[in-house]
This record gives C-alpha cells, structure tokens and sequence, in this order.
C-alpha cells in the first residue's frame, strides 16, 4: 500500500520533530538562565520572582517541559521574552521577507546549476566545461559572507547601482538573492554535470541514439529524468543550507527576516523565541524531505514498486 | 547462388582508430581498434562476428548502425555509403539497421513501461497511424512471445530473457532489414540463451532480416551463422561458411578458439593448439603477422611480413602464409 509507507515516513518526521523539540528544550536549560539575561544579575528578587513566574520558569523542569510540548501540538509556542508578544507572531511577520529571498535565491541556483550542469556534461572537457565548473567551484567555495560583502562593494558602493540593505523594493532583493543562489548554483551544477555524465554513458541512452532518437529528446527525455534521482537528493539536502545561508545573508544585508530574528534571539537569549524558530525549521525540513520522497515516487517507477511491495 | 546480386550490406577497408591527437605536452598513441575490416551481408543472412574481447569485433558493428565514426573505409547499405550521412540522415537511415545490446536491463530507460519502450521509435518515426500504434504494440510483443499485461510493467519488474525481447521488439518496430546483435545473449543464462537465439531465427525466416552476430561463445555463433568471420587484433583473420571453417579451420588462431571450446568434436581433427597469454595490444600490434608471437606455427616469414586475406575456394579466406599447410593430420 502506498499510503502505509507514506504513514510511516510521516511517522518518521513526527519522531524528528519531536526529538528537537526535546533537543531544543534541554540545550537551552543548559545554556543559562533566560530571566538573568533578561533583568540583568544586579535586579531585586522579587522582579526575577515575579518573571520567574510569568513565563513558567518557577514550576519544575518536567511540568514546563510537558505544557511546553502540549502547546507546542497545540500551535502555542510561547512568549516572546524580550518582546512579550506570542514567539510565533514574530516569525509570521519576519517569515514572508525571508520566504521570498531564500525562494528566489533557491529557484535562481536551481535552474542557473541545473542548466549549467546539463552544458557541461554535453561539452565534457571542452573549454564551456572548464568553464562553467571553475564557476561552480568557486560558487559553492566562497563563503556567503565573503561574497556578499563583494557584491556590496562592488554594486553599492562602486557603482552604486543596487542598493545594499533592507527590503523595501525589489531592487533590494538582488544582490541577497544572487549571493545565496550563487552558492547553490554552483553544488547543483557539480552534481547535475556528474549525474548527466553518468547517465549519458548508460546503455539506454546510447540506444535511444541508434533507434534514432534526436539529440534534444535524448537528453531531456531519456537523460535528465534519470538524472534528476540525484539531483533531487542533494535539492533536499541543501534545503537545510537555505536556513543557515538566509541566517548570515540577513545579517549581512540587514533584511529583517527571520535569520536575523533567530540571531538576535540568540544574542538576547529569547529562550521561547529561538525553541519556536529551530522548531518551524525542522517542520519545514521534514516537510521538505517528505516532498522529496513524494517526488522521487512520481519520476522513478522504482520507487513506486517499492512502495507498492511493502 | 552463383549469380550473386549486390550484397544488403557491403564494408570494405573499415578502419577506426582512437586517439593518436597531439595535445598539451604529450602524444597519444594511436590504437588501431579495428584496421582494415571488409564484409559482405546479404538478405536475411546472418554473420558471426567472433572473436577475443578487444579484437574490435563490437567497434565494427558500432560503425555499421552509425555510433561510431570510422577512421577510413567504406559501409555500402543497399547501395548507399553511409560514412558520408550527415547526423539528419543517420536520423532516418536508422529505420532500417537497428541494434541489439548485450546487457538488455540497461538497454531500456528504467523510467518507461515496457509499452512505452517499444512505442517510442514507432512516434518518433511516424510508423503507422497514431491510433494503431498500440495494437502495434501488441503485435509486436506477440511476435516476441511477451505476455501483453507485461505492457505495463517496468524494466525492473522483468527478467533479463524478458528484456532482451523487449529490447528484440523494440528493434523491429522499425522493421529493419539488418539488425546488429552486439553480444545478445551473453548475458543472460544459458537455458534463456536458447530461447533468444530461437526467437532470433525464427524472426529472421519470418520478416528476411540479415544479422551480423558479434559475440566471442563459438557455440552460439555456429548454431545461428550462415557465415563466420574471425577477427583478431582490428583484423579479420578467417572468413567463410559456417560449416568448413569449424570442421576444417585453416587460420591457427580459428584452431585455438575452436579447440579451446570443450566438447565440441569437430576441433579433434586439428591438433589441440593453445594461446598463451593475452593478445598484443592494439596501440602496438605485432609486426608483420599480428598473429605471429602466439602462433604455435610461426616461421620467420611470419614477424616480416603481413600476409594478406586470400581465398582458398567454398567462399573461405584465410590472413595466413601457410593456411592449408598447418596442424591438418588428414
């Protein structure tokens, strides 16, 4: 049955959420008291009292952790503790600002490395090959940081054509966009370019040609599907990098989205808020490498068979 | 017999050579994977192509269905030189000589039903009317014994002798008049072996199909071959009929391969010859006969000069100076 296995990987994600949601919440008890850093160490007792109480911090570790757990099943994820409003409002407001930046930069590395992988393994060692792979090389090499702050000196400050913080127009979404997409177009490139060169070399392909087969088809048609096993792997993979890539591009380009909320929560040990940020970050993992799988069953009828078997 | 009209297909002097380009700081060396191949195929005639892997037995055939360039040489089909085709006219000359492949698991596109792998040459040729092409479909997969609820199934999902005539089905979509079988059944187990090469046979007595059968089983080849050429080293060292060239081979490469078949009565009349070691490699054949640092016959003549494919009468040529005079205890 399909739908049992799709059950059990749904399973699975349920497990890994709530293995963070745990991880989340021993890792920031460990690392300090949150209303200390809040009032300051010179506050009198009864102001920590009074806070300690507030936010649920007098009852004992189990009992916070067992209405933590149900709230968080619940959609609550608690209060901010430096804002005072609910930690999920916070990121509803930064979350579109970083939706729309690391999406663009996603689909920008996606077709740009996809595109350029195919070029490549069609011009295996020729000078387009070198080419685009010194390219990619040096996309995926160079830190976020590095090369936003290129971009920024560049297009900023030299020619001053792009403006090099903020998110008011669209014209501010470049420069963070190109510096995120260039460091995924470079990985989908290496793994496009391998996984075309090795499909390419298979019997079917080379059967497809001497049934007479034009050379478009045969790549796109015969080539790419199979390829794209591998490359869809690695999309999954490096959905996890978008999270951290978004974290240090808005800090450079100063777009208040949500990898900046998360630093700034850290820095201001926001207890609530950074358990609720690395939560939705893990939802949207799992959700990613359930649609990955999802996808895999829709292009490769092995997949299906498995599926189909257990 | 006698009166002879113009062959299906005609290769004379086919050569292909890989490498041998001058590139940054280093030579290649050139390697002479096939050098000077000439054979003739006539309708619904089928060659055995044998050979040691490397001799440049899979190369030629490679040229001959056009996924291969050769270095020098002519293709004569049905009258038409094929080196010159353009990629266009490839596209359409392929119709008519298709190929079948050694390892038919990965022949087929894993991600295509097995329909929709032998319908694809039948749009993309435009054979017959688009609303008859499934019932073609099914004809063809008749005519290759597949059940027609294996339609929907997928390569992973079938054996390997079901792939093969899918890969079989596939090819005569096209309805070619040759069809190049590239190791068809060495890949598959023996009892499956039989089947395919029956299937084979009884296609080619039903739609007048040549083939030219490369493989290196000498077992197979002589049930299926009307003619056999032997090739070593990019060579062909023996060519002719099926039956004298395995009761009487003349070329002592032929003894070797035929006596190093267990059982098979036929090599009793020569005197047992073994090869040792491996063939020279093609980069840098032997002078003179390539043949002559194994040959268990070799004379002096043999390291100086290259001796030529002469007939020796029944159709049977023979690349060696002392054929006819070798090993034959009468």
């Amino acid at each position: 049955m399909p739908g049992r296995l799709f059950l059990t990987k749904l399973a699975r994600g349920l497990l890994t959420v709530w293995l963070i949601v745990t991880l989340t919440f021993v890792a920031l008890n460990l690392s300090g008291d949150p209303i200390e850093a809040l009032v300051g160490d010179q506050a009198p007792a009864e102001v920590i009292a009074h806070y300690r109480e507030k936010f649920g911090l007098d009852r004992p570790l189990w009992q916070q952790y067992v209405s933590y757990v149900s709230g968080i099943a619940q959609g609550d994820f608690g209060l901010s503790l430096s804002d005072q409003r609910p930690a999920i409002e916070l990121i509803a407001a930064a979350l579109p600002r970083t939706l729309r930046l690391g999406l663009t930069a996603f689909v920008l590395g996606l077709l740009l490395g996809v595109g350029l992988g195919i070029v490549a393994a069609l011009n295996r060692n020729r000078a387009i090959d070198r080419f685009v792979m010194s390219f990619a090389v040096l996309g995926f090499s160079l830190p976020n940081f590095f090369l936003g702050i290129l971009l920024i000196l560049l297009f900023s400050l030299h020619w001053r054509l792009l403006p090099s913080s903020g998110d008011q127009t669209i014209w501010h979404l470049i420069l963070p966009a190109v510096t995120l997409g260039t460091h995924f177009a470079g990985t989908f490139a290496r793994f496009t370019r391998s996984a075309m060169l090795e499909v390419l070399s298979k019997q079917y392909v080379v059967a497809a040609r001497a049934k007479g087969v034009p050379r478009p088809r045969r790549v796109l048609w015969h080539a790419l599907p199979n390829a794209a096993i591998p490359i869809i792997t690695i999309i999954g993979l490096k959905l996890g990098d978008l999270v951290a890539g978004s974290i240090i591009v808005e800090t450079v380009f100063a777009v208040p989205g949500v990898g900046r909320l998360l630093v700034n929560a850290v820095t201001s040990r926001d207890f609530a808020l950074v358990q609720a940020i690395l939560i939705m970050t893990s939802i949207t993992m799992v959700l990613a490498n359930l649609a990955v799988d999802a996808i895999y069953a829709l292009i490769d009828p092995r997949m299906r068979a498995a599926r189909s078997e257990s | 017999m006698s009166a002879a009209p113009e062959p299906l297909l005609r290769v004379s002097a086919l050569r292909r050579h890989f490498g041998g380009g001058r590139s940054f700081l280093r030579t290649q060396r050139t390697i002479r994977a096939v050098e000077d191949v000439s054979l003739t195929l006539r309708i619904g005639e089928t060659l055995g192509l044998v050979g040691e892997s490397g001799c440049g037995k899979s190369t030629t055939g490679r040229m001959i269905v056009g996924l291969e360039r050769p270095s020098g040489g002519e293709i004569l089909f049905k009258g038409r030189d094929l080196t010159g085709l353009t990629p266009k006219d490839w596209q359409r000359q392929r119709r008519d000589i298709q190929m079948i492949f050694q390892n038919p698991q990965s022949a087929l596109d894993p991600r295509l039903s097995i329909g929709r792998q032998i319908r694809e040459p039948l749009d993309l040729h435009g054979i017959g009317e688009r609303g008859g092409r499934d019932a073609e479909v099914l004809r063809l997969m008749q005519a290759v014994a597949l059940a027609p609820e294996m339609a929907d199934r997928f390569p992973h999902q079938i054996s390997g002798g079901q792939a093969q005539r899918v890969v079989i089905a596939r090819a005569l979509a096209m309805k070619p008049s040759l069809i190049v079988c590239d190791e068809p059944v060495s890949a598959l187990d023996v009892s499956v072996q039989a089947t395919v090469t029956e299937l084979l046979q009884e296609l080619q007595e039903r739609f007048d199909i040549a083939y030219l059968f490369i493989s290196h089983d000498l077992r197979v080849v002589k049930k299926l071959s009307h003619r056999i050429a032997v090739m070593y080293l990019g060579q062909i060292v023996e060519e002719g009929p099926t039956d004298p060239v395995y009761r009487r081979p003349l070329h002592p490469y032929t003894m070797a391969l035929l006596a190093a078949i267990p059982d098979l009565s036929a090599s009793r009349a020569t005197r047992p010859v073994r090869l040792a070691g491996d063939p020279p490699s093609p980069a840098n054949p032997p002078a003179g006969c390539h043949f002559h640092t194994r040959c268990p016959y070799a004379r002096p003549r043999c390291s100086a000069e290259m001796p030529a494919l002469r007939p020796l009468g029944e159709g049977h040529s023979v690349r060696c100076h002392f054929a006819g005079e070798l090993g034959v205890a009468s």
